[in-house]
């Protein structure tokens, strides 16, 4: 099975090995283990990098094979960054308070080590008690199961409601835009529990582990997010390799004619979502402690409406492609929104990269969305399907459904 | 005394006048002047300047009935009053050059000459007694011919109402001229009885003639006199309390440990002994590793330092911890009882009463201003939304750049209230340029992006949102990050006051009868002209409008610029009253597509719906938590969520054919 799986996806095994050629090069070259030509705080873009092309692989699933274009992913990547977050801040808090009483000539009391923790965790928005939604923060294990539960089941909850009254189309993406942004709005509180807009912050540092170098740290979450991000694409190929993705496509090239066909496609489309949530969940359990803070505005709309942006110009329908996308464009982004790009002088007029880069992105977007809906990974097809002999011409598009041209003016 | 001197004054005045008639004036002028001899009087009491024994002596001069009390008043409150170290007279003082001061009688006007400041002493009242003084100088003010005065006086008294004040007011009444400011006088009058009257009856009557009022001073003159404080009586209640109500602790009003607390405050009970306290004390008798027999490292439970603690108590090294049981018994034994500030018994309930009835008035007009705001803000949404009902709604193109438009609108009138400094002028202007520049806008976006992707929804919302995104920084360059002003013009500002609950702001009526406009045009063109027409045509069939003779490209076109440009003049709208920032559209974005969603696509009546409904679902959830508007939008978002499972094509549902898929 394993093997013809891999026979059938030829694709996954090179992007396995890519994969493994730069996690080895950026392991060598890095400054925690080896001759430190990357710099850690490089080190920890990278790996935050792998984490959004992990969410990509996920946004790809739901929209590119199955059509759902999820406006809400990005908030369930920033719960599983809240959920472990919170365990992240609750024990390093617990280690500081705990060697801060330590000194106190009568050792503290359960209730009062909680209390000493809540007050500096919650000083800031003005309360000490822990919240309901704390109640499993002491535990690494519970927490964990949080990062997978809770973004799992809140879009089985939405999923669920959504597609049994059958939205479909822009009409779901109006709605699942919506979540994330009730979501946003409901954290951006102060009493939503999780600091309001303050956020979490502190995450780069593990508990118990403070002996350990952020340089040695930076490299362990980024072979972890590899690690994540070759789980994931495996089991995304996995998914989309067998006849499930092919109800799946099916699905998203005529939802009507699946259902006819006796296929229950809420049911497909909940799982897909469900799962693709999950993954998001984890990506960005791995991404939060390397980015070191995380507050409501991660999660705010225009943030799940970029993720989509880069599976699009990534290429949709196909894995590599949301990997390259998501690996392009914010690697790019980060480079001319950092201030790295040198300006242009234009004799009239010094073009700032800083503030002209959205504007280039948001052009190029336009033009990718109209002259190339393949994306970069189109590239790919051009040597392709020089092997092939050229059946068709070109397709429509995947909203125009599964006809190619000729077939189409038949 | 002061009566008795002044009799002798005239007793003694008119004697001399009998005994030298033709002399009397000259000799008038000689005798120590009445104002004069008063301040002599005083001349202790002044001279210590003390605060709290300076009231008699303002008293006197206030109640003397001498016209020259008020300009003595007035020196003295700006520091002017001098008293001459030679004779101890009092004088008003004016700096000259040189450190000399040249001095006034209060009572016959004239200057009494040039003197150095070493000569002289200077009163200085401090503030308290210059605030005093002020109180003292309102009855003067209250009948000042100058109506702008008394009109200050007036509100000098709303700032500090005092008992004293009353007896000039109401005095004052019967010679106001002005009918406004009499029946202001005769309302802070009423105000002041109710407060300070010391007939009760009247106070009481007072207090039922206003019963009805919505104003504020009124209820913030019976809010303290219905004041009350939770008190703990051992035994029986003294007599001649009055007594709101009887509390038994564990209500809600008053918990145990509140209860307790409050017997503690008052000395009745002993304190408890607080957690903090028994480590604080356990540390303290640390010995030798152990504290009453326990070791240091086991009192990491409650358990462990409460058997610590209690050996300490046996060996009488700390106060004994009160049990529950004795905690029990010190509340049973007291009566809790809500105790009123005013001892008036009478008083008290009949205020109650007036403000059980003004209560009942106060809910039924924040109905009806919630009802107004939410009205309001279903307008702010149609505005937003109703550019959408044509492009989303009746097209069925997304538009995410939507938000920016409605932003480029808001920056048309700021740049045209730059050009142009009159805001009357300009807005009239605004409305059409930020019409035709969007329009613009729009039709471009229609030719180069949208016509290609018809067919593609999911893929217009993406390019739609690359063009936001790009419009927005384009902005952000152009005009900066901070916020614009869009000034409304002058007759704009302000708002209807009705009563001091309900009010409305003008720019709100205006938006209001601005989304009505927009309704009845939005009617109008689809329903009488040619392109209303063919748009409904070229939605319905395509292919069948363009075999008719329709130009189904030209039809989309300027329906998207119509759309387009409706969303550029909601953009004036809402500059007016929102920051004009490049995020300013897309803070409505989202609200927008709901509403158009809710209503039901393709059908104006339910945007319309759909706004009232949001609005008005908005309001009545910040009415319910007031202190959270974000809370109100996350509800708000669920609540769709939820309303979309039992009608998912919105509240007006299109049926047959025409709903298509």
């Amino acid at each position: 099975m394993s093997d013809s799986f891999l026979k059938r996806n030829p694709s996954v095994l090179i992007f396995l090995a890519v994969l493994a050629l730069f996690v080895l090069a950026v392991t060598l070259l890095a400054e925690g283990a080896g001759a430190g030509v990357i710099s850690t705080s490089f080190v920890k873009t990278l790996g935050k990098t792998l984490c959004l092309a992990l969410v990509a692989v996920a946004m790809d699933l739901v929209w590119g094979y199955t059509g759902i274009l999820s406006l809400g992913h990005f908030a369930f990547f920033g719960l599983g960054g809240y959920m472990i977050g919170m365990w992240l801040m609750y024990a390093r808090t617990q280690a500081i308070v705990m060697s801060s009483l330590a000194e106190a000539s009568i050792p503290a009391t359960e209730s009062e080590i909680t209390d000493a923790i809540g007050n500096q965790i919650f000083g800031v928005v003005g309360s000490s008690e822990f919240p309901l939604i704390w109640i499993f923060a002491d535990s690494l294990v519970l927490q964990l199961v949080l990062v997978v539960a809770v973004p799992g089941i809140l879009a089985l909850v939405f999923g669920w409601l959504a597609f049994r009254s059958r939205v479909t189309g822009v009409y779901l993406s109006i709605l699942t835009q919506a979540m994330t942004l009730g979501l946003a709005l409901y954290l951006f509180q102060n009493d939503s529990g999780l600091r309001g807009n303050n956020g979490l912050s502190g995450l780069q540092n593990l508990p118990g582990m403070d002996h350990v170098p952020q340089a040695t740290l930076s490299i362990w979450f980024f072979w972890a997010s590899a690690a994540a991000l070759a789980l994931g694409y495996l089991f995304a190929a996995w998914i989309v390799s067998g006849k499930f993705g092919s109800v799946l496509r099916g699905i998203r090239d005529n939802e009507a004619r699946v259902r006819f066909l006796g296929y229950s496609v809420e049911g497909y489309k909940l799982f897909i979502f469900t799962v693709t949530a999950i993954i998001a969940g984890i990506a960005g359990a791995l991404y939060y402690p390397q980015a070191g803070i995380i507050n409501p505005a991660e999660i705010a709309p225009v943030a799940s409406i970029y993720l989509a942006v880069w599976v699009a110009i990534g290429g949709r329908g196909r894995l590599y492609g949301a990997v390259i996308g998501a690996v392009f464009v914010s690697l790019v982004s980060s480079w001319f929104t950092g201030g790295q790009a040198p300006d242009v002088n234009l004799g009239f007029y010094t073009l700032k990269w800083v503030d002209w880069w959205l504007i280039v992105l948001g052009l190029s977007f336009v033009l990718v969305t109209l002259f190339a809906p393949r994306g970069i990974g189109g590239l790919v097809d051009l040597w392709s399907e020089r092997r092939r002999p050229d059946r068709h011409g070109a397709d429509l598009g995947p909203g125009a459904g599964a006809l190619r041209e000729k077939e189409a003016s038949k | 005394m002061r009566i008795s001197l002044l009799a002798g004054l005239m007793v003694l005045l008119t004697s001399l006048a009998a005994l030298a008639q033709q002399a009397s004036a000259q000799m008038a002028l000689d005798e120590p002047a009445p104002m004069q001899s008063l301040l002599q009087e005083q001349s202790a009491v002044i001279l210590k300047s003390s605060r709290k024994t300076i009231a008699p002596a303002i008293a006197a001069i206030a109640g003397s009935e001498l016209p020259q009390a008020q300009a003595v008043l007035q020196a003295w409150q700006v520091k002017a009053l001098w008293m001459r170290k030679s004779d101890g007279l009092f004088f008003r003082g004016e700096k000259l050059e040189s450190k000399s001061y040249r001095l006034f009688d209060f009572d016959s006007g004239e200057v009494i000459g040039e003197f150095p400041k070493s000569d002289l002493k200077q009163i200085k009242p401090n503030s308290g007694i210059r605030a005093m003084i002020a109180t003292a100088l309102v009855q003067f003010q209250l009948s000042d011919p100058d109506p702008v005065r008394r009109q200050e006086a007036l509100l000098a008294i709303e700032r500090a109402p005092a008992a004293a004040l009353l007896a000039p007011l109401r005095a004052s009444i019967e010679t106001e001229p002005d009918a406004g400011i009499k029946a202001r006088k005769t309302r802070i009058a009423q105000l002041l009885t109710i407060a300070h009257d010391a007939d009760e009856a009247r106070r009481v009557e007072t207090i039922n003639a206003m019963s009805g009022d919505l104003g504020l001073d009124v209820r913030a003159t019976l809010n303290p006199l219905v004041a009350t404080q939770l008190q703990a009586f051992g035994g029986a209640v003294p007599e001649g309390l009055n007594i709101a109500r009887a509390v038994m602790p564990g209500d809600d009003a008053l918990s145990r440990d509140a209860a307790y607390g409050l017997l503690v405050g008052a000395k009745l009970a002993p304190p408890l002994v607080s957690k903090d306290e028994i480590r604080t004390t356990l540390a303290a008798h640390i010995d030798g590793g152990k504290v009453g027999g326990v070791p240091i490292a086991q009192l990491n439970t409650d358990e462990a330092r409460a058997r610590a603690y209690a050996a300490l108590v046996a060996a009488e090294m700390a106060p004994a911890q009160i049990t529950e049981a004795e905690v029990t018994q010190s509340l049973n034994d007291h009566i809790f009882a809500e105790v009123y500030h005013e001892p008036s018994q009478a008083i008290t309930t009949a205020a109650e009463a007036a403000l059980t009835s003004i209560d009942t008035q106060v809910v039924i007009g924040q109905t009806v201003d919630l009802t107004l705001d939410a009205l309001s803000l279903a307008s702010i949404y149609f505005l937003a939304a109703i550019g959408l009902a044509i492009t989303f709604g009746v097209m069925g193109v997304i538009n995410m750049a939507h938000g920016e438009f409605i932003m480029m609108g808001a920056y048309t009138g700021y740049v045209v209230q730059q050009v142009i400094p009159n805001h009357t002028v300009s807005l009239l202007l605004a409305v059409p340029l930020a019409f035709a520049v969007t329009f613009a806008a729009g039709v471009a976006m229609e030719r180069l992006v949208i016509r290609w992707l018809y067919n593609r929804p999911l893929e217009t919302l993406l390019a739609t949102f690359g063009i936001s995104i790009a419009l927005q920084q384009l902005a952000k360059n152009i005009f900066g990050t901070q916020a614009r002003p869009l000034t409304a013009p002058g007759w704009l500002d302000g708002a209807w006051i009705i009563n001091d609950v309900v009010s409305i702001s003008y720019i709100r009526i205006a938006i209001f009868m601005l989304a009505l406009i927009f309704l009845g045009v939005f009617l109008f063109i689809m329903r009488r002209t040619r392109l209303g027409l063919e748009t409904r045509a070229v939605t319905q069939n395509r292919a069948m409008a363009g075999s008719m003779g329709i130009n189904p490209e030209r039809v989309n076109m300027l329906t998207f610029g119509l759309g387009s440009g409706i969303a550029g003049i909601a953009g004036v709208a809402i500059g007016l009253f929102a920051k004009v920032t490049s995020e300013l559209g897309s803070d409505y974005i989202v609200q927008s597509f709901m509403t158009v969603v809710v209503g039901g696509v393709g059908n104006i009546w339910g945007t319309l719906a759909g706004a009232t409904m949001i609005g008005f679902f908005q309001k009545g959830v910040e009415w319910l938590n007031p202190s959270n508007t974000l809370a109100a939008q996350t509800y708000m978002i669920l609540f769709i969520i939820v309303f979309i499972q039992f009608r998912p094509r919105g509240i007006i549902a299109l049926k047959g054919r025409a709903a298509g898929d």
